[in-house]
């Protein structure tokens, strides 16, 4: 039989990690080169879009980008949770993983420009909002205001601290950290992220909001922001869904009539409010 | 080609279809009996195909009797459609080679050698849900390689049907019993023989070199009468209207906990239907760890497993995996495909082991919709 149809985007291409940092034993970010570099205009992507990291012989899990689209080498930050991730954790500099991508869509970085940017995360759901952060520091004309409301549970749990400390620096850029349960070391805020939405003002009119965390930090984040009077299409979520094929064919990471791999994972709310909002969709 | 005068096959003329099939390098498949009940099997002689027996369909419920008719389509269907055809309950997607875990590898896809196979016997709702399965893995996104390799391959040879099962409603999904497009050939069984027509240039060959005289003017009129009668005396109906809002409207209905008390979660109606997609994929190393399989398999939204992310299960009660199988179904697959995901050919009814009906639940959300 001739090849009707190609498979090369469903192939996985050798990447070997060229840098790996750890925070802490359950949180490793591989940044990655490709052993074929003309391979790597197939992975240009938008921040917020993921790769299939795969573990040849162990399995595949789907890992948001959290480098910079202009970086050569592309960054994937892992937690340990699973048989793959195990498999991951194990691999250090010079090991080769592979990769099959971009999927999905991303933040919506053009529809933003120009405007005041409200970013909430929470715990590792940093990540995928990390990309876009830098995105727009290293175009930072381009955007108005940018407020970074960031929590974590323990400060153990705080990763890319260098990150948030160049942000920090960066013009009319305000940075909020808060923990849920604080250590005598910690200096930022106490609570959970929801809480600093009193400190912060913004004008609903002019933002774009990028959330992601746990889905009832989200859903909760929406609901403030609403009664401040943000709409509902401008505030961006970043779903975590089981998947396994990332094409939109093997069917576990469904909500409703949306596929989170090649519809997502980042959705304006609006579009996804019902069935964000009833349980064990 | 479509469209050509219908030609006439006498009943005892049918092996010669199936030799004009497997002439032309066809592995032929057609409705056998096998441990109860009829399936698509390998065919080389007419004589084993299911003549002289008939299907009692019920919710959970599967019975062959025999009869006196010497029809040979008489079974309106079984568990199988020609799902497991194109779309393999298992199918080796990539192999690839390596040294060591962490060392670089080789991968390439396993592009099946998929045989060319005739399906003789597929019914109007195959058809449909063929079509439904085309438009997802053929004609979305990210087209399958795999998918197509299969069915490239594949010739149809399609029985309208005169009579139905009490779990069919394929009236209502507007799907048969007769079979309309996508066919290489299409048969209609009359008492005598059958009227056979074209649909394809392939089918249209095969009609010709048979050198069947046209049908007469009186069998398509009877053709006409039983297909007709088939159609009218189809009892089961699934009510399609605004169904779609019907269902996103009633996601919290009481109707879904009076399901879950019966559904046993156990797939049955994923596996027999012909529209389902799920499927998982695995990694399968060889024993030395130097190769590994990515194969996948058939998979179901009433695993437990299926929702599942580290943590946290998105559907952890079955009254949530019930909801989506039949939300998506019914309703987010219009959404997603611009087609219902249902073909109306009861496959669910007849083997769910406790008997859930859909068209009853649809009924019974649609009766004290909020």
């Amino acid at each position: 039989m001739s090849d009707p149809v190609a498979a090369g985007y469903l192939i996985p291409e050798p990447a070997e990690i060229a840098e790996k940092h750890s925070y802490g034993p359950q949180i490793h970010a591989y940044r990655l080169r490709l052993l074929d570099e003309g391979a790597r205009p197939r992975f240009d992507f938008v921040p917020g879009q993921f790769n299939m990291v795969y573990a040849p012989g162990v399995g595949e899990v789907a890992i948001s980008i959290s480098s910079d689209p202009d970086d050569d080498l592309l960054e994937h930050t892992i937690r340990i949770v699973g048989r793959t991730t195990r498999v991951i954790e194990g691999l250090d500099v010079g090991d080769v993983l592979g990769l099959r991508g971009p999927y999905g869509r991303g933040w919506p970085l053009q529809e933003a420009r120009w405007k005041d940017v409200l970013v909430v995360t929470g715990g590792l759901g940093c990540a995928p909002v990390t990309g876009a952060i830098d995105y727009m520091m290293r175009r930072r004309a381009s955007y108005g205001h940018i407020t970074i409301l960031h929590g974590v549970k323990k400060p153990a749990d705080m990763i890319y601290r260098d990150r948030f400390k160049q942000w920090r620096r960066e013009p009319d850029t305000q940075v909020l950290l808060t923990s849920d349960e604080p250590d005598r070391r910690w200096r930022d805020r106490t609570g959970v992220v929801t809480e600093l939405f009193e400190e912060v003002t913004f004008d609903p009119g002019r933002t774009v909001a990028f959330m992601c965390g746990p889905e009832v930090m989200m859903r909760y984040g929406v609901r403030i922001l609403g009664e401040r009077g943000m709409p509902r299409n401008r505030i961006y979520v970043s779903l975590e869904r089981n998947m396994k094929c990332a094409v939109g064919l093997c069917g576990h990471c469904q909500l409703g009539p949306e596929f989170v791999c090649k519809d997502g994972p980042i959705f304006p709310y609006d579009r996804i409010a019902r069935f964000m909002e009833t349980h064990g969709t | 080609m479509a469209g050509e005068a219908p030609r006439w096959l006498e009943r005892g003329q049918l092996q010669s279809l199936i030799d004009a099939l497997a002439e032309r390098g066809y592995r032929v498949l057609g409705p056998v009996v096998r441990d109860g009940a009829v399936v698509f099997d390998a065919v080389g002689k007419a004589s084993e195909l299911a003549a002289g027996w008939r299907d009692v369909q019920g919710p959970g419920q599967y019975r062959l009797e025999k009869t006196d008719s010497g029809r040979v389509f008489d079974v309106v269907n079984g568990p199988g459609a020609l799902k497991a055809h194109v779309f393999a309950p298992r199918e080796p997607l990539i192999e690839v080679s390596f040294e060591k875990v962490g060392g670089s590898f080789r991968a390439r896809a396993t592009l099946p050698e998929a045989p060319r196979l005739a399906v003789l016997g597929v019914r109007a709702c195959d058809l449909a849900a063929l079509a439904v399965q085309d438009r997802i893995f053929l004609h979305d996104r990210y087209p399958d390689p795999w998918y197509a390799s299969r069915r490239a391959g594949l010739l149809l040879v399609a029985v309208s049907c005169t009579r139905s099962a009490s779990t069919c409603f394929c009236t209502s999904m507007g799907t048969g019993p007769e079979a309309r497009s996508g066919f290489d050939l299409a048969l209609t069984e009359l008492d005598a023989g059958f009227v056979a027509r074209s649909g394809s240039r392939a089918g249209a060959e095969i009609l010709e070199a048979l050198a069947l005289p046209p049908a007469p003017e009186a069998r398509l009129a009877q053709e006409r009468g039983d297909l007709d009668a088939c159609a009218a005396g189809m009892e089961r109906r699934l009510d399609t209207r605004g169904i779609r809002d019907l269902l996103y409207q009633n996601l919290e209905h009481p109707r879904w906990d009076d399901v879950a008390e019966r559904c046993l979660s156990c797939g049955n109606c994923t596996q027999v239907c012909p529209t389902c997609f799920c499927h998982d994929e695995q990694d399968e190393p060889s024993l030395d760890g130097t190769r590994s399989l990515r194969v996948r398999t058939w998979d179901s939204c009433f695993n437990r497993e299926h929702a599942q992310v580290h943590g946290l299960n998105h559907r952890p009660a079955i009254r949530h995996r019930y909801r989506q199988w039949l939300v998506h179904k019914l309703a987010s697959w219009i959404d997603q495909f611009d087609t219902s995901g249902c073909v109306g050919c009861g496959r669910c009814i007849t083997w769910c082991p406790v008997g859930i009906d859909l068209t009853e639940e649809v009924a019974a959300l649609r009766e004290d919709a909020s």
